[in-house]
């Protein structure tokens, strides 16, 4: 090769080879958590989040801290997280009902129903599922698992095709109506890599949510998981969820 | 990230709450697959089963067919351009829809898919066609003259051969193309129900037996979509029909219709009979909400009747001119049937909550880009296209011009 060939080469070469490396984390198809402190290290936790059914009262202060938290739209239809109440009737007939969509709380207390037999609610939000079947269908890798368990939206990258929110069998998810992509609870990412808590946990006046690291030894969630009989939702999907609850009822989907 | 949310999409979210029957998770009351979703596998449905019907012709030999054979491929190609469109409008970002092509998920049904539609459009179609074409192309590029000169010169590619061995390697190619064809309109279809069959959060459609099902009825649409063209062309242009063809495409629906039935069945009863846990919403849903739609338009009017018309046609001896207009019904009754299919599958289940506990609503939009209009438009495209291609390539201009020769 003579030197004017090797100049017209290299001449080429240069330009190519920087548009490659440009475009290669795009081609990669991972996106990247935004916004998180430099010396945080994600390998080295594995989130979750306890719910201890007995201790809800069903008071809305995580739905609507969350709202505020995470600038969820306010309308009844888009929720990251919601409470769901349970009345169980003598003759075994359940009654299942979302106080979260209600408007302002009821002017009067409701009269007493002699046939409820039990009566409890029930916290809902994203299982961040070990196994999540909703970024196994993204079609561009816009929904991903972060290292540390915990599954993200790149709203940069999402193209709002809604795949993901048939795909969990939750109901967790919602296309955001001002992003047009999917949303749904992140853990209060932009929190807890801050060592703070998610919002929802920190309002909740009776401390019916825990979250915590299974990875951490002394870690109040490794507790509430060694003390507690703890059932997941729809376990038989295997997804494994991450979000534990103590003193679930089966009547609970 | 502030900005209102629109009136319109708040009054539809409304209302849908409103109509709401037991109880539903709180994100589950907007509709995320609605009207152009239900158009999408419709669309694609048709080309697989209008190409699966020209296969017959040159792979299968059945020259009764070969009439419709042309047909056939230009209503499958029609079809085809029309079919990514609504996926197109429906997404959230269709700016970004490429980056499905660039930086695809190997997991996703729907990533995957976006390839298998590119390889059958331009690896499949659009070959099998230019093959058909090119001996046409080429003595059109040299009838005509100007602008049109230009325009079927660069559609046969500029290729000028018509000796009897480039012919005869046109025959064997698009004979070749063909049989890869096949596998791969079962695969475009088969995929399409995969999309719904492989979600295990919603056991509407998590079944295995969906992509085959939906193959099936593709094929269905398909051949009942070339009848209907076929039998409407020849009263656009009073021609006569050739009877022969007609009833052989018949009888191939006929079939189509048994196996189509046998499977969707066999779909009913395992569910009912495994009765699993979401049987009962799923019975309240298909009772209710699906009635009108499952029962009385896809079941009764959409299979059943046409299967006994297909059945008394064969077995009773009527004449030319009634079979026609019994086909023609049945074609018509079909197509109706199949999009109420792809309806029922789509919407309806969207029509039940997750929590297995409830049944939404769904109420369609008249305009906007999700509506009825745009369904509409998009369903008329194909036709408007179909038309375009048979101005430029004349299905039977080689014949019309051996016979003008002749005289």
């Amino acid at each position: 090769m003579n030197k004017r060939d090797f100049l017209k080469d290299a001449i080429l070469f240069f330009p190519a080879a920087a548009t490659l490396q440009a475009l290669a984390p795009a081609a990669e198809g991972k996106a990247e958590p935004a916004n998180v402190p430099a010396d945080y290290d994600a390998t080295k936790h594995w989130y979750g989040m306890g719910v201890d059914v007995d201790k809800c009262i069903g008071c809305n202060r995580c739905v609507e801290a969350c709202k505020a938290e995470n600038n969820v739209p306010t309308e009844p239809f888009f929720f990251r997280t919601w409470i769901e109440r349970y009345q169980i009737h003598e003759n075994g007939e359940t009654k299942v009902e979302c106080i979260s969509t209600r408007a302002g709380l009821p002017e009067q207390a409701e009269p007493e129903d002699p046939t409820v037999v039990r009566t409890f609610f029930v916290p809902k939000l994203c299982n961040q599922c070990a196994h999540p079947p909703c970024v196994q269908v993204c079609p561009v890798g816009a929904t991903f698992q972060t290292q540390d368990g915990v599954v993200l939206v790149d709203e940069k990258r999402c193209i709002g095709c809604r795949y993901c929110i048939q795909a969990c069998p939750y109901g967790a998810r919602y296309l955001n109506p001002r992003t047009k992509t999917a949303d749904k609870c992140t853990f209060c990412y932009h929190r807890i890599t801050e060592g703070l808590l998610p919002a929802c946990v920190e309002v909740c006046p009776t401390q019916a949510r825990i979250f915590g690291d299974l990875k951490g030894k002394a870690d109040r969630l490794v507790r509430f998981h060694r003390v507690n009989q703890i059932s997941v939702l729809k376990p038989d999907l295997n997804t494994e969820p991450k979000v534990l609850y103590a003193q679930l009822d089966g009547e609970v989907r | 990230m502030s900005g209102a949310i629109p009136d319109s999409l708040n009054e539809q979210l409304g209302h849908q709450l409103s109509q709401v029957v037991g109880f539903i998770y709180p994100n589950e009351v907007e509709t995320q697959w609605a009207i152009l979703i239900v158009v999408y596998p419709y669309l694609t449905g048709i080309v697989a089963g209008a190409f699966i019907l020209a296969s017959l012709v040159k792979v299968f030999n059945v020259v009764e067919v070969q009439p419709i054979y042309r047909l056939a491929l230009l209503t499958a190609l029609s079809f085809m351009l029309v079919a990514g469109m609504p996926l197109q409008l429906h997404l959230g970002h269709p700016e970004r829809a490429y980056e499905i092509f660039f930086t695809p998920q190997p997991t996703s049904a729907m990533a995957m898919f976006g390839f298998v539609y590119l390889w059958y459009l331009l690896g499949i179609l659009l070959i099998e066609i230019w093959f058909e074409y090119r001996h046409q192309l080429v003595l059109m590029a040299r009838a005509s003259r100007g602008v049109l000169k230009g325009i079927y010169g660069a559609l046969s590619l500029f290729s000028k051969d018509v000796s009897p061995e480039a012919l005869a390697f046109d025959h064997k190619a698009s004979k070749l193309i063909t049989i890869i064809g096949i596998p791969s309109a079962f695969l475009l279809h088969g995929y399409v129900g995969f999309i719904f069959g492989s979600v295990k959060a919603n056991p509407w459609w998590g079944s295995v037996l969906m992509p085959i099902v939906f193959l099936m009825s593709a094929i269905v649409s398909g051949i009942a979509m070339v009848m209907f063209l076929y039998i409407l062309l020849s009263l656009v242009r009073n021609e006569k029909l050739d009877m022969r063809c007609l009833d052989k495409i018949g009888l191939f629906l006929l079939v189509a219709i048994i196996v189509d039935f046998a499977l969707e069945a066999l779909d009913y009863i395992h569910r009912l009979y495994q009765s699993e846990e979401s049987i009962g919403i799923l019975t309240q849903l298909v009772s209710s909400k699906l009635f009108l739609s499952l029962i009385v338009v896809q079941l009764l009017l959409g299979m059943l009747l046409p299967l006994l018309i297909l059945v008394l046609v064969r077995s009773v001896r009527l004449n030319d001119d009634f079979r026609r207009l019994l086909y023609f019904t049945t074609s018509l009754l079909i197509l109706v049937g199949i999009f109420s299919m792809r309806w029922n599958v789509v919407i309806g289940g969207q029509l039940y909550s997750k929590s297995l506990r409830g049944l939404m609503a769904y109420k369609m939009e008249i305009t906007g880009i999700e509506s009825l209009l745009t369904a509409l438009a998009l369903l008329a495209l194909p036709f408007i296209i179909l038309t375009v291609l048979f101005r430029l390539l004349p299905p039977r201009w080689m014949e019309s011009r051996s016979m003008a020769t002749a005289n």
